[in-house]
């Protein structure tokens, strides 16, 4: 369908036309009113599948955080192994998972994406709780908390801004890592930039999908942050 | 686990080493790809680091630097690059990894240089030591550790996402996987598998070499189990 826009817009291109010619802009609202409903999709898949991964991953993260707190000998080797788990490749990763679960569905893409977002969160979490002072602690426990209560209504909220700040830095990566998933056409709005680039680079695709992601990852960023304001209004005052 | 089977099978086929476009040319191509982009980077991100951290400002521009570019996807760039006037082939790939590499370079050379005890620097100015003098005799040397710190994050990040560059047609081993894709994964599924385990032990064997550097550009008092990578490295891609 799209190479049917691919004759000069009628509206003037609000980019300036590139070095060969008006035929191709950077940028076109007739492409994106021509394909919104293609967009509308591939946003929302970009989004469901983002949503998915990091919560997926938080569910994993707090617990994981959770041991290594409690059970401290464990703190070193989960750090390392999430140092190690970092330095693998994105596509590398899809590589070696893809043939194993198959590239009809995006399992492959939500399993690496959840591996790489749950190192960030349970890294932070874990920092977080490290955070809580000691007296804290010690008063909590002999106000008559136990082992759980003390987690749950101490040290977990007083870690919330590093949890909260874990899942922004893994939401951000996340929406910019799902475009790797286009390598098996389950890369949301990454299937649009690499469609375009294969289409004849056709400009205004690649750069409205890549526009669309970054925008994505900045409104999330900054819903989580004002999230992370509602949820811990005792920072407020600190930060002016 | 057949298909790692299928894998050390393909490995192991010396044609599929030393083919035209084989294992051997690929590697080459990843490493020129990842020396340029991290060379281009540490031209970029070291002077700017170092100037702003040797003035003490900017701390704020760096952090907001590294963050804008965690939400760009690396695929984004790669595809836009090549149809600006940079044009086709290595450059552009070049240019989008250094992209990625600036960030670490930039926040580590920046902090390095902050770390450094006010009072050393008040010592060195009280010897008489100009500013120039300041930052060649005294700072920069003790901000090595922290420029190696932030080296290896960045090679191994660049040496990571090189293999994106196979969605351009850039080359690299990238390549060899999506010709494993493009097989599908019936055929291919050995060389995708192989190509992955390539790639991973090429970026760990990255780390592994740069971390051995970094200790040893660090003097033994500095060494401390304290992490000194101060951008989290982020995932590639």
């Amino acid at each position: 369908m799209s190479f049917l826009s691919w004759v000069p817009a009628a509206v003037p291109p609000l980019a300036a036309p590139a070095d060969d010619g008006p035929g191709n802009p950077w940028f076109s609202w007739q492409y994106v009113r021509d394909n919104a409903d293609t967009l509308r999709t591939a946003l929302e898949y970009h989004a469901g599948l983002t949503a998915r991964a990091v919560l997926l991953a938080l569910v994993v993260a707090l617990p994981l955080a959770v041991l290594a707190y409690w059970i401290r000998p464990l703190t070193g080797p989960i750090l390392a192994l999430s140092g190690v788990l970092y330095t693998i490749p994105s596509l590398a990763l899809l590589a070696l998972l893809a043939p194993a679960v198959g590239t009809t569905s995006d399992t492959s893409v939500l399993i690496a994406l959840v591996l790489y977002a749950l190192l960030v969160l349970v890294r932070n979490a874990l920092t977080g709780l490290s955070q809580v002072p000691d007296e804290v602690r010690e008063a909590a426990s002999g106000m008559g908390y136990g082992r759980f209560g003390r987690l749950l209504r101490v040290e977990l909220p007083l870690a919330l801004p590093g949890i909260i700040t874990g899942l922004r830095l893994a939401t951000v990566s996340t929406v910019a890592l799902v475009t790797v998933g286009s390598l098996i056409g389950q890369g949301g709005l990454g299937d649009l930039i690499l469609g375009g680039f294969r289409n004849n680079f056709y400009k205004a695709e690649i750069l409205t999908g890549s526009l669309l992601c970054v925008a994505l990852a900045l409104v999330l960023d900054l819903a989580l942050a004002g999230l992370g304001r509602l949820l811990t209004p005792w920072t407020r005052g600190r930060v002016a | 686990m057949n298909y790692l089977n299928q894998a050390i099978t393909w490995l192991n086929d010396p044609l599929n080493w030393s083919n035209p476009g084989g294992l051997t040319d690929r590697l080459q191509e990843h490493l020129e790809i990842s020396f340029w982009a991290v060379l281009l980077g540490c031209a970029v991100g070291w002077p700017i680091g170092i100037w702003l951290g040797h003035r003490g400002r900017g701390g704020g521009a760096v952090i907001t630097v590294a963050n804008l570019t965690l939400a760009l996807p690396t695929l984004a760039l790669l595809t836009i690059l090549p149809l600006t006037p940079i044009g086709f082939g290595q450059p552009p790939v070049i240019v989008a990894l250094a992209v990625f590499a600036v960030p670490p370079l930039l926040a580590n050379a920046y902090t390095g240089l902050r770390s450094i005890d006010p009072e050393t620097r008040e010592a060195a100015r009280g010897m008489g030591l100009s500013g120039r003098q300041l930052l060649w005799q005294v700072e920069l040397p003790l901000a090595v550790p922290y420029l190696a710190a932030g080296l290896r994050t960045a090679a191994v990040q660049v040496v990571a996402t090189a293999a994106l560059a196979t969605f351009v047609n850039g080359g690299g081993l990238g390549e060899v996987i999506s010709a494993g894709f493009g097989l599908g994964i019936n055929v291919g599924g050995g060389q995708i598998v192989a190509g992955g385990i390539v790639v991973v032990l090429l970026a760990l064997a990255v780390e592994g070499l740069l971390a051995i550097v970094q200790r040893l550009v660090t003097p033994a008092p500095l060494r401390s189990s304290r992490r000194r990578r101060v951008a989290a490295a982020t995932p590639a891609g």
